[in-house]
């Protein structure tokens, strides 16, 4: 029962939301409360997943590979509460960062539609049903960067969903292809028969698909450009949510099918992975070095951070998988933080332009610490958490004699760096332009959120163990499906 | 010269068929919903049915006289419909059981047929289904 909390939750939410729609209050209340009981519950399913390995529940007690399987491990666990800790502190964020005219046109029920469709795509076990939570999060998502109707809103929204909706399109023909194929959907019953076929040609083929569709989900190489293109026009408050959830979703169904499902042809597929990820790094973070507006760069490198994950997956080893786990809650939490620090930042100066802004050292140096910690962390600097999810990849990359592309992350590293420094330059360090608007206070609504969040990223990397032996427990379930499989499938011969 | 005449003369005709047409169509929506189980039918074709029938009155009437004549808004049911599915689902779990495995009564009822979870459930779809249709059709009316 406990694994099915997590979508029922956002789900009961949202209708109740719906129910309250006239009174904006009452929702907000709502939302805080029910973010706080989803962080109560991931975080008992993730200590119950520590002991079991995976829990799994055939929705309507229809058997596996017949009906949907909801299945949790370790993975899923701690990106269930991860996402779940980020949901908790955007909406706190939210109180003052949503206007009241966004929540009357329904932000909170699609916010809660929204995790709802995330934990459900995190929490299957059925190929169509993902793609089904997939379709959930994104009509959610399109609707939140949409809402306020501005031109430039529709704009970001129309962008976001038309390259979202040929991944989809993309995935679905994949299903298609691969139902055509083993004459099932259920990922561990996939597992099982994908190795007995005689067609390693078609399924290459699907994996191929499937990388596409996710590489634009994840906003990998090449595909990346709906993301900095839509990502800067919604409030701060939804960039940062979207940053901490969605591309990462996509980053975990790589994971999961390139180490449940295509793992045939290793030689092939993890080679093209490894290739997208360098591309991913580097793109994503020369991109960020033309920009000058704090959102737009902060976007970019979103792409540029989505190369590591998929490093470690293309790599392929138990080291290297722990590290992109790792690596997946770090930027996770990192890249948050730094979206609402940048929130922050706009409502002091009124714009989110680095030419425009400065001076912001002297007047708010809570602010600039804020700033700086997930930002040097996100660069990978000693003893923050970047570091040792960077350290794990490189090691692991060194042993696997991937030496190119150790040698690209961590040239990427000291481009981000470099990056950050423009910012804390620009931003923080130099005179305030003469024609600044007056500095502003700051809510505690905004303030403490972020400070939480900054600890958090801060904690996992002063004491990065616990983590670490979490994420490797989760790569080495990855690494032998033949756990996943038994658990779905139980005494099905 | 002649004045144009008023184009928009109101037709007799569409109201006085949806008075007659609307009860039927609704009837019919709720027999859709109910033969649903295991033939043709189910709680979304019905809530379509219903909701064309509702706008068909709309059309014939004005948007306003619709919102009049619906005791609940469209808004509030569709949180109701989804209320009442995750509750049918939740019927399954207060028994042991994993969500949303259908139960049933033992015995069939007279015209109703055998009653279950899985019947609330098409009913939390069809009222959510009326619900999402005419939210999205009278906001585009009476834009």
């Amino acid at each position: 029962m406990t694994i099915v909390l997590p979508i029922l939750l956002p789900m009961g939410m949202g209708a109740l939301s719906l129910l309250l729609w006239k009174r904006p209050l009452a929702q907000r209340v709502l939302a805080v409360v029910s973010c706080a009981a989803l962080v109560g519950v991931n975080a008992w399913l993730l200590m119950d997943v520590q002991q079991v390995g995976v829990r799994v529940v055939q929705i309507g007690n229809w058997l596996a590979p017949f009906g949907i399987s909801l299945v949790v491990d370790v993975l899923s666990a701690l990106l269930l509460l991860t996402v779940a800790v980020i949901a908790l502190v955007v909406t706190l964020y939210g109180q003052v960062g949503i206007d009241e005219g966004r929540v009357r046109s329904g932000y909170y029920p699609l916010l809660h539609f929204l995790l709802m469709g995330v934990n459900g795509a995190l929490s299957t076990g059925d190929l169509f049903n993902l793609y089904v939570w997939f379709e959930v999060l994104l009509m959610a998502s399109f609707v939140l960067i949409a809402l306020g109707g501005g031109r430039e809103n529709i704009e970001g929204a129309v962008k976001y969903v038309v390259l979202n909706l040929l991944a989809s399109t993309l995935f679905l023909s994949g299903v298609g292809l691969l139902y055509n194929l083993a004459g099932t959907l259920n990922m561990a019953d996939l597992a099982r028969q994908l190795p007995t076929l005689q067609a390693l040609n078609q399924v290459t083929l699907v994996a191929i698909l499937f990388l596409i569709a996710f590489g634009i989900k994840a906003a990998a190489f090449p595909l990346f450009f709906w993301l900095p293109a839509s990502y800067h026009t919604p409030p701060v408050t939804v960039t940062a949510l979207f940053s901490g959830l969605l591309t990462k979703v996509g980053v975990y169904a790589l994971l999961r099918t390139f180490t449940l499902l295509f793992v045939q042809d290793v030689a092939f597929t993890h080679t093209v992975l490894l290739v997208m990820a360098g591309a991913t790094m580097v793109s994503g973070v020369l991109g960020a070095a033309a920009q000058t507006d704090f959102r737009r760069l902060l976007s970019f490198h979103i792409i540029s951070q989505i190369g590591y994950p998929l490093m470690g997956l293309g790599l392929f080893t138990q080291a290297s998988l722990a590290a992109a786990i790792y690596f997946l809650v770090h930027v996770m939490l990192a890249k948050t933080a730094l979206f609402l620090v940048a929130g922050m930042v706009e409502r002091l100066q009124g714009t989110f332009d680095l030419k425009k802004l400065g001076g912001l050292y002297t007047r708010r140096l809570d602010v600039a610490v804020l700033f700086l910690l997930p930002a040097l962390s996100l660069a990978g600097l000693p003893p923050l958490s970047g570091f040792f999810a960077k350290l794990g990849l490189v090691k692991a990359g060194l042993a696997q004699g991937q030496g190119v592309l150790v040698f690209v992350s961590l040239a990427v590293s000291l481009m981000t760096l470099y990056s950050m420094t423009k910012v804390w330059n620009e931003a923080f360090w130099k005179e305030s332009p003469a024609q600044l608007m007056p500095t502003r206070s700051l809510s505690p609504w905004l303030w403490l959120p972020t400070a939480a969040l900054v600890l958090l990223s801060l904690w996992i990397g002063l004491l990065p163990g616990p983590l670490f032996a979490l994420a490797n427990q989760a790569a080495e379930l990855l690494l032998h499906p033949e756990l996943y499989v038994r658990a779905v499938l139980g005494g099905v011969p | 010269m002649n004045k144009p005449r008023r184009v928009l003369q109101r037709s007799m005709m569409l109201p006085v068929a949806t008075r007659y047409l609307m009860p039927l169509l609704l009837l019919f929506s709720v027999f859709l919903l109910l033969r649903g189980h295991n033939e043709v039918g189910g709680g979304f074709i019905g809530g379509l049915v219903a909701a064309s029938a509702l706008m068909l009155y709309a059309i014939a009437e004005s948007p306003a006289a619709l919102r009049a004549l619906l005791p609940v808004a469209p808004r509030p049911l569709v949180g109701a419909g989804l209320l009442l599915a995750l509750l049918s689902g939740l019927v399954a779990v207060a028994s042991g059981k994993p969500f949303m495995t259908g139960l049933w009564i033992k015995t069939p009822l007279p015209v109703l047929g055998k009653l279950g979870t899985p019947l609330l459930f098409d009913v939390g779809v069809y009222f959510l289904v009326i619900g999402i249709v005419l939210w999205i059709l009278l906001t585009l009316a009476e834009d």
